[in-house]
């Protein structure tokens, strides 16, 4: 009896520290959260800690009113869009064939895929060949270089291999083609991988900033966190508005940066639901080698 | 019995017939791979070569010193010897921090008690992961703010001094090690639990008979079951030791601590792309792929070499 006394107290021990965890995950978004619902007064006399003080939502107001702002949300939206797309599209069209054991040349195509996992050129062998190739400064750099990640491809590819070949065989019989079988058999019944992938792809690139830091100068294009970052980094609420065209604003306060980091972020949040559902079998399955 | 010329040509004409939209399929990916990952290769002899702009890099004329001129200048500057230590510096001490805390956290909530409260506990954990390091360096600047930041205001109201987290190279070690295990940690324990879930439940059967303590479980049970993985993953990190993040560093950087945050990567970027020394740049490039490569291999070798199984 008193073992098991011992043992309740520890449970509850443990249950106490994954409390802490869990606070500790959460209390940088809240509080920027709240940071950014206060008025700038309270954030100046040091009142704002994780509930907002002077609530408002004038920050919001400001940088919705800011057309550069906007802009460059819905144009890192239809990027997202784009890129996952092009992705997805790009990784089946590699994954799906190289499950197929007679395939000749599959080793070596294999292997080329592989070795680029391990050995890259550099940064600056691909600056200059995006110059070379036209499209420095050009929004195909933020779509096309990187829309192949080797690293899902094998996800996809594993998740290809665990479909039974007997309803590829069967098909064959039925007389139909490669691409036949995967558009009727493999994709209907690869939705979760897919869907998996997709939400990766489309993280990945709505997070991204640094391609768009080396390779695109045109402001027009730079997606919501390379903005993000020039915001955050400004020194002085004069340097923002010739910069990036805050030049209405009286100045950039903290709660103005909060709202802005808070925008960038909530997209994550909102799907964050459905990412969930699917990157623990994405990231198990990764895992695997085969 | 030796297939005749023309029946081979028969069966892969019959082949052909039947596979070839693979091969329609696979084009457009390995055009892909080939632009995109095989032709800057090509460019990499621009490492070895006096940079033109009006040349192809095929003819680009060779550097002094054998072509390594440019190896030699970048071991010469002082900016990439700090950016050499400050990435062996800051990964290591990424990899002891780092490290053991997914690890930690997989045990604990292995031995959480309750289902419900355990997935919460995940599903919380987990989300750091999916912030960019611009976000995370965004809430940072805010929560670790000198004067009006969450941390500081806390500390000051306690009655202890404020502390310059992200202002000072010594602190902002700290903060920069401090948030990676932030974002991290959780979405790190995945591979342990899915390595826990591998483990038989006969095993803490037979202890719970013997009266073992939860202490001995996760010591004579637990752990061991872990140790394939740990040992894997410890050596793969160890082979990236040279391997310089970019997002990170720089989203969290300042002009004040630049002396510890500017890693190779950043030295690529600031010499490269902003100062247009392409063969210093290329050369720096190449020496961190070529020592990445040696190193990876290495562990892999290491790796299989512990009994327990590599990468490939």
């Amino acid at each position: 009896m008193i073992k098991s006394k011992r043992s309740r107290l520890s449970d509850y021990i443990i249950a106490f520290i994954c409390v802490l965890i869990i606070i500790v995950c959460l209390v940088p978004m809240l509080n920027i959260l709240a940071r950014s619902l206060s008025s700038s007064e309270a954030l100046i006399r040091n009142e704002v800690m994780l509930w907002p003080k002077g609530l408002n939502l004038n920050a919001y107001k400001l940088v919705l009113s800011d057309s550069k702002y906007t802009w460059s949300l819905g144009w890192t939206a239809i990027l997202t869009v784009i890129c996952t797309f092009v992705s997805v599209t790009l990784t089946t069209l590699c994954a799906y064939p190289l499950t197929y054991s007679k395939l000749k040349g599959r080793r070596f195509f294999n292997a080329l895929i592989l070795f680029t996992m391990y050995f890259s050129a550099g940064t600056i062998p691909h600056y200059l060949l995006y110059k070379d190739l036209g499209i420095l400064n050009h929004p195909l750099v933020l779509i096309i270089p990187n829309s192949i990640s080797v690293f899902y491809m094998i996800i996809m590819r594993s998740f290809f291999y665990s479909i039974p070949e007997s309803l590829r065989e069967s098909a064959e019989i039925d007389g139909a083609g490669p691409f036949r079988i995967l558009m009727s058999i493999y994709l209907p019944l690869s939705k979760p991988v897919i869907a998996t992938l997709s939400l990766f792809y489309a993280v990945g690139r709505w997070n991204g900033f640094s391609d768009a830091l080396m390779y695109m100068n045109n402001r027009a294009y730079h997606p919501i966190q390379l903005l993000l970052y020039n915001i955050l980094n400004s020194i002085t609420a004069i340097e923002v508005a010739t910069q990036e065209g805050f030049a209405s604003l009286p100045g950039l306060s903290d709660t103005l940066q909060a709202a802005t980091v808070m925008f960038a972020t909530v997209p994550i949040l909102i799907i964050y639901p459905w990412l969930q559902k699917y990157f623990i079998a994405g990231a198990t399955l990764g895992a695997l080698k085969d | 019995m030796e297939k005749t010329w023309a029946e081979r040509r028969r069966s892969m004409n019959n082949y052909l017939r039947q596979y070839w939209s693979l091969y329609v399929m696979l084009a457009l990916p390995l055009t892909f791979f080939i632009i995109f990952r095989y032709i800057p290769m090509t460019y990499i002899q621009i490492a070895f070569k006096r940079y033109s702009i009006i040349q192809t890099p095929w003819e680009m004329p060779w550097a002094a010193n054998n072509g390594f001129q440019y190896f030699i200048r970048a071991f010469q500057n002082q900016d990439f010897i700090y950016a050499v230590r400050n990435t062996l510096l800051l990964n290591f001490l990424d990899l002891l921090v780092g490290f053991p805390a997914p690890i930690i956290l997989a045990l604990i909530l292995n031995e959480l008690a309750f289902p419900k409260f355990k997935r919460l506990t995940q599903s919380v954990a987990y989300m750091p992961h999916f912030l960019s390091w611009i976000i995370i360096a965004g809430m940072a600047k805010q929560l670790f703010a000198p004067t009006n930041g969450l941390i500081n205001i806390a500390l000051t109201r306690m009655g202890f001094d404020t502390i310059p987290f992200l202002n000072d190279p010594n602190h902002w070690v700290g903060t920069y090690l401090l948030l990676g295990v932030w974002r991290n940690m959780g979405w790190n324990t995945i591979i342990y639990l899915a390595a826990l879930t591998g483990i038989n439940p006969e095993l803490y059967e037979a202890s719970a008979i013997d009266g073992a303590s939860r202490w001995q479980n996760i010591r004579y049970i637990t752990l061991p079951s872990l140790r394939p993985t740990i040992v894997t993953l410890l050596i793969l990190n160890l082979g990236q030791i040279l391997s310089s993040e970019f997002d990170r560093p720089f989203a969290l950087s300042n002009p004040l601590v630049n002396s510890v945050s500017n890693v190779i990567s950043i030295f690529v970027y600031q010499y490269g792309i902003r100062g247009l020394q392409f063969s210093l740049t290329t050369a720096v490039g190449l020496f961190q792929s070529v020592i990445c490569v040696i190193f990876l291999f290495g562990a892999n070798a290491l790796a299989k070499k512990f009994g327990d199984r590599g990468i490939w």
